[in-house]
């Protein structure tokens, strides 16, 4: 059963496939994650919690028989005033203090979104069902899921709009000001408390989007989030902060890596192999770091 | 002011060291047997934790208004304490404690899961309380020695025992080639240890054994494995995602096998979410309403059924019907033990040989119910897309005939 991947040559094309169809769509949640750790310097741990209410917008909208696809609109809409009025009751008395102070913060709003999806929801599994079938290559010997692909596709549209946005929107530069410095911003007139509910209301947006996709290709519950926060914070730690183009490279390097591992070391292996690259990289900063430092000397 | 804080401080502590002795109950007063139970009322075990307590409250119900339990001459009627243990296995082993030394509770009904009944138990041994379980089909909890636990349940090892083999059966006596991939909890682990124990015994050959992350729902990779071998069977074992996420990547990559084993599908209602993709799985069950088993109280399966719909507006789940059990099993051995002493009724409990509507019982050694074999379903659906449970194995009570192998894909 060893290296089946190497007896079975075709299973890289799948894995690489798969890995990237999966990275695109945490690189999603991650750029939400990237953008208002580098503005507001928060560590948001509910955004996993986001993404699966932004989930069960798409599942609601499901059961009642529109589209879930239609989730991918109407799901970051409802989620971009959640995300502000979040910010208003919370996370505005946060933003300046510590990086520890966020965390606390930002977890209790997780452990509350989770007790009261599942007082909403109920604790069972859901998913909504696209209907989307299958696209067959390599004579059926690869097979992708057209609701992946669709996912893909989506996250990348929004990613592309959200640079865009960035670039050229009045609102969009003011952000980017902020992050820059948030002093020198305020002194050249532009409202940071404005800027900072709208980028933590575009990051509910984004979560929402991601949620919508994930009903439709795996399975949405309120005790679920979590993984999805702590995959965005490893793909913004392994791409750096306020890098957009390197949080899509990493998400999608991490989601193939993640693919290999588990065909050539094993499925339990897993998550522990992510995390072992999240670790080397990590070390491998901090030694070029302490080299630079010597240069300073 | 500050005499007045003192005396307000004075006063609460008295009120509270009050409190505190004033609620300790005995496990009898007057007519009444108080049971004390811990269940998940909220948290992720929240659903299946309802049904536990709805299963618990139906025989409750249901003894006592059919003239309770007669103990030396006199009738008694069950009463339950719950508490809420927030899915949360440390709350869980509190909320026995408390039970047990503040609500003086001499009787426990369990929990739901392996995870929860494996943190109460050593609390009720501790105190020599009888507890009987409806929800923890851990192996783990039947080989701790354990005197006072007692499930009514069979063990998770023998989940997906009785596929593999039907599965050689099938394959005319000769061993097959399995591929499993089960989440790493205790339960799941435990059913792969029974397929590992069956395989050997059949001569079965295991080509892939994934180990699913718990926080994994994507199971793409271990089926594109499963495409590339061509296993005559794939072991599914992951709780209600596990077989979510498994029916809906089968269909979307399009993977075909001849059997397809797994658990959980009773409450994942997988024909509700998934229609007709889910037709052909085969799921491992605790108990189904046609069985014929028969008792005083439920009659039998079919009637347990209607009564528990009429009752609750939904059809019950096993993880109900097993819990309505656990009372039957009380009562029955409160009445053979003619006593309240607790030593006596535990040897009462250990010699339990009856039969209920959910199914004989019987306890081994260890507290695990060995009389009871597990049940395989099929989903079956119709041309309206309409699916159902039919159960197709053990032969003795199968409602329709086992379809193998699964037709492939291209010509569904």
């Amino acid at each position: 059963m060893d290296f089946l991947i190497f007896q079975v040559p075709i299973l890289t094309v799948q894995a690489v496939l798969d890995g990237l169809l999966l990275g695109i769509l945490f690189a999603l949640i991650a750029y939400g994650m990237a953008l208002q750790w580098g503005v507001m310097n928060i560590i948001n741990i509910a955004q996993g919690d986001l993404v699966i209410l932004g989930g069960y917008i798409a599942y609601f909208m499901y059961l009642y028989g529109i589209h879930p696809a239609w989730g991918v609109i109407v799901s970051p809409i409802i989620m971009y005033f959640v995300g502000v009025i979040i910010y208003k009751l919370v996370i505005n008395k946060v933003v300046d203090r510590d990086l520890f102070i966020s965390i606390l913060a930002t977890f209790g709003i997780s452990i509350l979104f989770m007790q009261l999806m599942n007082f909403a929801f109920g604790a069972d599994v859901v998913l909504a069902n696209s209907g989307y079938g299958t696209t067959m290559l390599f004579d059926n010997s690869v097979t992708l899921p057209n609701s992946k692909i669709f996912s893909a596709f989506i996250s990348i549209v929004f990613a592309i709009g959200l640079v865009i946005y960035m670039k050229k929107s009045k609102l969009g530069r003011a952000i980017r000001a902020t992050a820059q410095n948030a002093r020198a911003a305020k002194i050249l007139g532009v409202d940071t408390e404005k800027v900072y509910a709208a980028t933590f209301g575009i990051n509910a947006a984004l979560c929402g989007v991601a949620g919508a996709l994930i009903s439709i290709t795996f399975t949405i519950h309120p005790y679920m989030g979590l993984p999805y926060t702590i995959r965005s914070f490893m793909i913004v730690i392994v791409a750096g902060l306020g890098n957009l183009p390197g949080v899509a490279m990493s998400g999608m390097g991490l989601g193939v890596f993640e693919e290999f591992a588990d065909y050539i070391l094993g499925t339990e292996f897993r998550i522990g192999s992510v995390f072992l690259l999240l670790v080397l990289i990590l070390v491998y900063r901090r030694f070029k770091l302490s080299k630079k430092r010597e240069y300073l000397k | 002011m500050k005499i007045k804080n003192i005396i307000i401080t004075f006063v609460s502590a008295i009120a509270i060291l009050f409190s505190t002795s004033v609620v300790s109950l005995a496990k009898v007063v007057g007519d009444k047997i108080i049971l004390g139970a811990a269940i998940s009322l909220t948290g992720k075990y929240s659903s299946n934790g309802v049904h536990t307590q709805n299963g618990y409250n139906m025989a409750v119900d249901r003894i006592n208004s059919m003239g309770g339990v007669k103990v030396g001459g006199k009738t008694y009627m069950f009463d339950i304490i719950y508490y809420d243990d927030e899915s949360n296995p440390k709350r869980a082993a509190q909320l026995a404690e408390r039970l047990i030394s503040q609500d003086g509770v001499e009787f426990m009904l369990g929990p739901y899961s392996s995870g929860l009944t494996k943190a109460i138990a050593p609390v009720t041994e501790k105190y020599g309380v009888p507890m009987v379980e409806a929800n923890g089909a851990s192996r783990s909890l039947f080989t701790k020695g354990y005197k006072y636990l007692f499930a009514v349940l069979a063990p998770a090892n023998l989940y997906l025992d009785v596929a593999i083999r039907t599965a050689v059966e099938l394959n005319g006596g000769k061993g097959v080639r399995i591929a499993q991939a089960f989440e790493q909890d205790a339960f799941s682990q435990d059913v792969r240890l029974g397929i590992l124990d069956a395989a050997k015994e059949t001569g079965s050959k295991i080509i892939i054994d994934d180990k699913l992350p718990k926080e994994l729902n994507d199971m793409a990779a271990t089926l594109a494995k499963v495409k590339a071998t061509k296993p005559d069977v794939l072991v599914v074992s992951g709780h209600t995602k596990g077989a979510l996420t498994a029916i809906r990547q089968i269909a979307e990559m399009k993977v075909d096998v001849p059997m397809l084993a797994m658990t959980h599908c009773d409450a994942a209602k997988l024909s509700k979410q998934h229609g007709a993709n889910s037709q052909y799985a085969l799921c491992a069950s605790q108990w189904h309403k046609t069985l014929t088993y028969k008792d005083d109280f439920f009659t039998d399966g079919m009637t347990y059924d209607a009564d528990f719909t009429k009752e609750f507006g939904y059809a019950p789940p096993y993880q109900a019907a097993e819990s309505s059990a656990a009372l039957l099993v009380f009562k029955d051995a409160f009445e053979r033990a003619g006593s309240f002493d607790q030593k006596k009724v535990r040897d009462a409990l250990a010699a339990t040989n009856m039969q209920t509507f959910y199914g004989n019982i019987k306890f081994a050694e260890g507290g695990q119910n060995v009389d009871k074999p597990m049940v395989l379903f099929q989903v079956m659906c119709d041309d309206a897309g309409k699916c159902e449970n039919k159960v197709v194995a053990p032969l003795k009570w199968a409602s329709a005939e086992l379809i193998h192998p699964i037709p492939k894909w291209s010509s569904r």
